[in-house]
């Protein structure tokens, strides 16, 4: 018995082995099954494989005789095509007329605004954007787009800025001609309770540029859908974004919020009637209320009460700063205030509008900076944000920031956007690529007609991959003192300057009033030295790009500087590191006087600075073109009348592209007293209006860029072994330090 | 899942059964066995039912199903079957597309499903199509049925593709072909339908989009114009050449060719080549403008030639020959010359008005093409010169790139198409610019640096010090005594990696303003310092050895004003450099004070809280493991990581050299000291092979404060206590 029973426990023993081995022996197809019922992809019958030889789509002789066929000249049948395709079919194609455009650029025409008609504040801000920038003209004869001065902002019937007549105003426009080459601003559109997208006039052939368009009504690369905005947003310059450091890691207290108000009825309350489902009021929160209008009462709902108490245990600022998402769900339009406000607080947007034309979206890739939601999909988003890995997060955090102060920050930003925008459709091939728009510094500091190969800016290398050996620099020599001895300065410089191995040519701006010296009188340098005669011999002639400096680095250089030929070399090296900065030696710095409420600016040696001078420097040949095309010629000319700011002005714009400090390197003592203006000669640091002048620039130049740009810094940049007790020989830079 | 749980269970059981069952009672016992061997028994049964079957069904995907398109059902069509609407022009993925069906899925990944071939047939029997199905259709269906995408399950579908073919317009019977989709078996109106289609429109006005009526269908079309185009919903393809498939192209280097200037197409407008004739005129030998050979016998073989005044040059060959070739509309706007121009790295200079470009959803044509309008053909030349030569050749890789991408085969143009559909329905997920528009070189050499945006952090939260310590503890007390001094200190953090001893008692510890925290670790190893602890919470930290007293408060407060300015860089203070050994052919670490750097020690730096997290966790290849082995060159490795994600030098701070005095160095021996140079060189080269690259840039400067030995009252100076080496 016992032996029997032995033998089954064995037999069963046995029988366990035979089953384990069975299951381990078919691992691959029972593991395959059980990932395939996971996924629902089955590998079940696939597409077969024929036998027969097909026939291609297209018999080989087919396209040849096509062509033969169009009796219609090609000409004829797009100018058929552009008088079918009018209105809502409108395109640049067939509702633009570029030639306007040909003669004199891309210039904007503003309509005279007539006594009487009352203009909002946020149309005045979008006038004004337009009138202080490079595109406005007063001559309608040179325009090639025509912006109207009857505000248009507000076209929702109820509302008291709304604007009567329109139809029969806009009619009565002599230079209207069927809105041809117009563009139409509009923030509101349509009233309760369908809130259309139309204006309430026939807009004719213009473009829109237009809030909350859905994606039914956008015709485009015609249109551009614009943000909706407040009226306190600023006209210029504009706040910064919340951002200030990146935390790691990078989620925050809540993960998703939203508070605003719950429509109940009608159009666009369905998401926000549907929240609460989501909402989970730790790391989720998500609040309604149901008090806006007069009469809320009669239409709330069961929820209505404990939604409104839940709203009220939360402020809004608290969430916004502190959440990872923000939610941005339609209103009764599509765009919302929440959407600027999320943007600028660096919580990333996560949106719910469905057919919303996203801001700018002709441009811009928002999925670099945003989450595009589906309304019908509400109850996923959780699961969809929870799933978005952290390094996601903390690039769609910093593109966020990146964006709105490129392009929202201010009305400015938002108009000078959508103007480049159509700029860019004019000019066709040349218009910014994608990768230009969506990286810093973004598409208003990257004039595109500076050339289209994005090596030659100094923003582009690391996305490109590429890494230019800027192995060479143009000095430009500014000359304004006739040459009278062998011993001036100048001559000296052009020696030393020309000594550098890294100098590739070397060009003499003759600036002064004194016929040019004879080619013999100039030193014999290696490099050639090419003299360029400045025909206004005004001070901003110095940042022209000309067409001679061939290398990416130039050295802006005064006729009397004093600079040896270790300091040249040692300061390009550094600039290639730093390609998109200036570096110069001497530095001067700005503080905010809070006694006068005004920017001061001084030039005692203190421990950070914030601008170096453009009397000796190492800047992108960009800026250049930079300061001669984007700058308003109002300020350009405040320089040339002074003689006086221009580098200010360099270090204002190059220091708003950047938005870092420029680079102070090591320098000789004997040069730095050159430059604190105690020089033999009467120079023009010996002048004491000078200083007041400069601090006069200052004001002028950040009420312009409506900020202050400039950076302070708390370093230098020497040479590895500067000062160091090591050998002098060992050091590659030993003349900096030689007195 | 139930048989499986049953399964393990009786498992577990039975291993366990033997030890158990002397310890029974007989009679339980033997029927304990019974009832167990029944069980098994029973199980062995189901266990064969379940696999048996299911082997013999998945057969089918390991063999492939040959079979002759003859064998497709014939379907006939009744004259009065339904005709679906035109298309709606407004259609947007949000109205017309049901999203429920892709549902939330982990992957992110649409499942599409084919329908089985059918041959539809009229009443009296006429096919719907003259060609039935073409070659290149077949391709793509293959192409989807054997991708990611494919699920054979119609009811998890979430797109569905009929096995219809209407790629060219031309060969079908536009109400018959209606009709047959409106009787696929899941039409619904077209929800959720995608057709594809090359050669939209007919004779004599050409439309360009395909003119059979579809409902809400999608529609990947190869020669819409902006009026036809449903921006969002539609997808634009390129039109298939054949000779993608015929002709290999090898890829030539980009620069400048023979031709400026090249048109090849033969079908163009009367009035176009009368002024390319002009053109030709007035620039002679820049430009070549061929047409069809009017002497060659007519057949398959004239589709390779083209001529110029009696010259035969062979096509697609001589497109390798021009910087430029012209891709101008025909009847109608999509021109499959545009893929051969591609595929022969040649710029396609596109003169069709209103087209849209393929996949302009996604490509940056602006990056690879000139598109030039119609009405300035006779600028093209002057418009062409005035590009850069850089830019030129940016253009002719970026369109050989293009071709080798997304244009090269049937499978690419369906996938690519699918994959656009996809990044649509999840949005978050989408493959992104650079991952669409660069070339595999640029991917490779290109920098994306995480910190991207120019920021200049407060200074208010200051940094947290992380000090790395093993058993030293009155040199510990030292530097954490030395550090608290430092203003901007937030936090002390002393990371204990002793396993076998305690860290001293909290009484002993010096007192210091800021928080002291220490964790202790579970194996001693050096990677431990640059683990993200949850206690930093500045996005600042401060690496330091329990070793380093040297540096002063103003060092190391100016340490961390310099990394504020740089927060994407490693800010440190004594600099070593990485220089190449001519005679060894490999890297060799140099640790002599030379006149750059390329690499600072991270005995004492500053550098943000993101690269302890991609230390940890995303360190290439086993360099972590390495260090941790060889108990060294943990901060080369922190340096090249660095590097190698920001594409930017390190900055070294202070005229600082050493950490510890220069008569200590000496304690340590000569022979240790070589042999120790030895490994880091070791390390230098191992790192560069796993990176694939050497990612260490060399810089000639370091950072000093701004009055830094100038001749300025020293009790003025920010930083006056630097200097000392």
């Amino acid at each position: 018995m016992q032996a029997k029973k032995r033998y089954l426990i064995l037999v069963s023993a046995g029988a366990c082995l035979v089953l384990l081995l069975f299951l381990g022996g078919l691992p691959v197809p029972a593991s395959r099954r059980s990932q395939v019922q996971r996924d629902g992809h089955r590998p079940g019958p696939r597409w077969p494989r024929f036998l027969e030889h097909l026939q291609p789509f297209v018999p080989w002789d087919q396209t040849e005789s096509e062509g033969y066929i169009a009796h219609m000249s090609a000409r004829q049948k797009r100018d058929a095509s552009s008088g079918l395709n009018q209105g809502r079919r409108c395109r640049m194609d067939s509702c633009f007329d570029f030639s306007l455009c040909a003669k004199n650029g891309f210039k904007v025409y503003v309509y005279p605004q007539q006594k009487g008609d009352k203009i909002s504040e946020s149309y005045q801000s979008i006038l004004a954007s337009i009138e202080g920038s490079r595109f406005y003209t007063s001559d309608p004869g040179q325009a090639c787009l025509f912006v109207l001065s009857l505000d248009t902002l507000d076209r929702d019937q109820l509302s008291p800025q709304y604007v009567h007549n329109l139809k029969a105003k806009v009619q009565s426009l002599s230079l209207w001609n069927g809105g041809r080459n117009h563009l139409i601003f509009n923030l509101y559109s349509g009233t309760w309770p369908d809130y259309t997208e139309d204006l309430g006039f026939d807009i004719g052939q213009a473009m829109l540029a237009k809030a909350s368009i859905s994606m039914e009504n956008f015709r485009p690369n015609f249109d551009v859908s614009i943000p909706l905005f407040s009226k306190d947003h600023p006209r210029t310059g504009g706040e910064r974004g919340f951002l200030k450091y990146n935390s790691i890691p990078p989620f925050r207290k809540y993960m998703l919020v939203f508070k605003g108000k719950r429509y109940l009825t009608g159009i666009g309350s369905d998401t926000r009637n549907a929240l609460y489902h989501v909402h989970n009021s730790e790391d989720v929160v998500l609040l309604t209320t149901c008090k806006h209008g007069k009469d809320w009462q009669k239409h709330k709902d069961a929820r209505c009460d404990t939604d409104n108490a839940e709203y009220d245990k939360y402020e809004y600022k608290e969430m916004l700063h502190n959440s990872t998402f923000c939610l941005v769900p339609r209103g009764r339009r599509l765009g919302s205030f929440r959407f600027l406000e999320a943007l600028q607080a660096a919580c990333i947007p996560v949106m719910l509008s469905n057919g919303w034309e996203l801001p700018f979206s002709e441009v811009i890739d928002w999925n670099t900076a945003a989450v595009i939601g589906d309304e019908r999909l509400l109850l996923q988003i959780p699961s969809t944000t929870r799933s978005i890995h952290q390094d996601k997060i903390l690039s769609l955090r910093q593109q966020t920031q990146f964006l709105w102060e490129a392009y929202f920050s201010s009305v400015e930003k938002i108009v000078l956007t959508t103007l480049e925008i159509i700029h860019d459709r004019v000019l066709q091939h040349m218009g910014r690529s994608s990768l230009m728009w969506n990286n810093h510094p973004g598409g208003l500091f990257t004039l595109p007609q500076y050339s289209s190969y994005l090596g030659h800016f100094p923003f582009f290398y690391a996305p490109l991959g590429e890494w230019p050996t800027h192995s060479k620099f143009t000095a430009v020599i500014h000359a304004v003192s006739p040459l009278v001895s062998q011993s001036q300065p100048i001559l000296k410089l052009l020696v030393a300057v020309a000594k550098s191995p890294y100098c590739a040519q070397i060009i003499v701006l003759w600036n002064c009033d004194k016929p040019l010296p004879a080619k013999h009188r100039w030193p014999a340098t290696s490099q050639p030295i090419i003299v360029i005669e400045g025909e206004s011999k005004v001070m901003s002639s110095r940042f022209v790009p000309y067409s001679s400096i061939l290398t990416d680095a130039v050295l802006s250089l005064d006729e009397d500087t004093v600079l040896s030929t270790t300091e040249v070399d040692f300061a390009f090296t550094v600039w290639q590191s730093f390609p998109e900065r200036i570096v110069g030696y001497p530095a001067r710095s700005h503080f905010w006087d809070a006694n006068k409420e005004r920017w001061g600016y001084t030039s005692k040696w203190t421990n950070d600075y914030s601008m170096v001078l453009t009397g000796a420097a190492f800047y992108h040949r960009y800026y250049n073109y930079l300061y001669t095309n984007y700058l308003p010629a109002s300020l350009k000319s405040m320089v040339d009348q002074l003689s006086n700011c221009e580098d200010i002005l360099m270090n204002f714009l190059v220091s708003a592209v950047t938005k870092m400090p420029p680079i102070k390197v090591t320098q000789k003592k004997q040069y730095k007293e050159t430059m604190m203006g105690q020089t033999t000669r009467a120079s023009r640091w010996a002048d004491p209006d000078h200083f007041a002048q400069r601090q006069t620039c200052m004001n002028k130049f950040a009420s312009w860029f409506g900020t202050m740009p400039l950076v302070h810094s708390q370093m230098r940049l020497d040479p590895i072994l500067f000062k160091d007790q090591v050998s002098i020989l060992r050091k590659k830079y030993r003349d900096i330090e030689r007195l | 899942v139930g048989f499986g749980l049953i399964m393990c269970a009786s498992v577990k059981y039975s291993s366990r059964g033997p030890a158990l069952i002397p310890r029974m009672k007989t009679k339980h016992r033997i029927y304990y066995i019974t009832l167990f061997s029944v069980v098994l028994l029973g199980l062995i049964a189901t266990g064969m039912f379940q696999f048996w079957p299911h082997s013999i069904e998945s057969s089918p995907e390991w063999t492939l199903d040959r079979r002759s398109v003859h064998d497709a059902p014939l379907v006939k069509l009744p004259v009065s079957s339904p005709i679906p609407e035109r298309g709606d022009l407004s259609c947007r993925m949000h109205t017309c597309f049901d999203v429920y069906r892709c549902g939330y899925n982990p992957k992110n990944r649409i499942k599409v499903y084919i329908y089985p071939l059918q041959r539809f047939v009229d009443e009296v029997g006429v096919p719907i199509s003259s060609t039935g199905l073409s070659r290149e259709y077949n391709d793509l269906l293959s192409a989807i049925s054997d991708s990611d995408f494919y699920t054979d399950d119609v009811t998890r579908a979430c797109l569905f593709v009929p096995s219809i073919d209407v790629l060219n317009q031309n060969s079908l019977r536009i109400r018959e072909t209606a009709q047959a989709l409106a009787m696929l078996p899941r039409w619904d109106k077209g929800m959720n339908h995608l057709l594809f289609n090359m050669l939209p429109g007919g004779p004599p006005d050409y439309n360009t989009a395909l003119d059979v009526p579809r409902d809400r269908a999608l529609l990947a079309g190869g020669g819409f114009s902006t009026w036809t185009y449903r921006q969002g919903y539609d997808v634009s393809i390129p039109v298939y050449s054949p000779l993608s498939a015929e002709v290999d192209l090898p890829e030539k280097q980009p620069g400048p060719r023979r031709y400026f200037i090249l048109s090849s197409q033969t079908a163009i407008h009367r009035e176009y080549r009368t002024e390319l004739e002009r053109l030709k005129e007035e620039n002679g030998e820049a430009l070549l403008l061929l047409d069809k050979c009017s002497n060659l016998s007519q057949g398959m073989a004239s589709a390779r030639k083209r001529c110029y005044k009696g010259q035969v040059y062979d096509y697609p060959q001589i497109l390798q020959e021009s910087s430029f070739c012209v891709v101008l509309r025909g009847a109608r706007l999509g021109q499959a010359t545009l893929s051969d121009v591609l595929q022969a790295g040649c710029v396609p200079v596109i003169m069709a008005d209103s087209y849209i470009l393929p996949f302009s959803e996604v490509l940056d044509w602006k990056r690879a093409s000139v598109v030039i309008p119609e009405e300035k053909l006779p600028e093209m030349y002057t418009i062409l010169k005035s590009i850069p030569h850089r830019q030129v050749e940016e253009m002719q890789r970026q369109a050989r790139w293009f071709w080798e991408a997304y244009f090269r085969s049937m499978k690419a143009i369906g996938l690519t198409t699918l994959q656009i559909i996809n990044d649509r329905i999840y949005p978050y997920a989408a493959r992104t610019y650079e991952e669409w528009n660069n070339p595999p070189v640029v991917k490779w050499s290109s920098v994306s640096n995480p910190l991207f945006l120019p920021l200049i952090p407060p200074r208010s939260p200051g940094f947290t010090a992380v000090v790395l310590t093993y058993d030293r503890v009155e040199s510990l007390f030292r530097v954490i005594t030395e550090i608290s001094k430092v203003p901007s200190l937030a936090k002390l953090l002393v990371v204990w990696n002793n396993q076998n001893k305690s860290p001293p008692e909290e009484s002993l510890w010096p007192k210091i303003a800021v928080p002291l925290r220490v964790v202790r670790t579970k194996e001693n190893k050096l990677s431990n310092r640059f683990f993200p602890f949850d206690e930093i919470e500045t996005e600042a930290v401060l690496a330091i050895d329990d070793d380093i007293i040297m540096l002063t408060s103003d060092e190391l407060q100016f340490g961390y004003e310099v990394w504020r300015e740089f927060p994407d860089r490693l800010v440190g203070y004594p600099g070593r450099l990485h220089l190449w050994d001519h005679e060894m052919g490999k890297w060799k670490y140099e640790s002599e004070w030379t006149n750059e750097v390329s690499m600072v020690l991270t005995g004492a730096a500053f550098y943000h809280k993101y690269f302890n997290y991609l230390y940890t966790y995303k360190m290439p290849g086993d360099i972590k493991n390495w260090v941790d082995a060889h108990m060294n060159c943990e901060d080369i490795a922190m340096n090249f990581l660095v590097a190698n994600i920001t594409g930017k030098a390190p900055i070294k701070v202070t005229p600082r050299k050493k950490f510890k005095c220069p008569e200590c160095t000496a304690i340590d021996g000569l022979s240790l000291d070589q042999t120790h140079m030895v490994e880091r060189s070791e390390c230098i080269n191992k790192f560069a092979s796993v990176f694939g690259t050497m990612p260490l840039k060399v810089v000639e400067h370091r950072a000093d404060p701004v009055l830094y030995k100038d001749d300025f009252p020293e009790k003025l100076k920010s930083f006056p206590n630097i200097g000392s080496l």
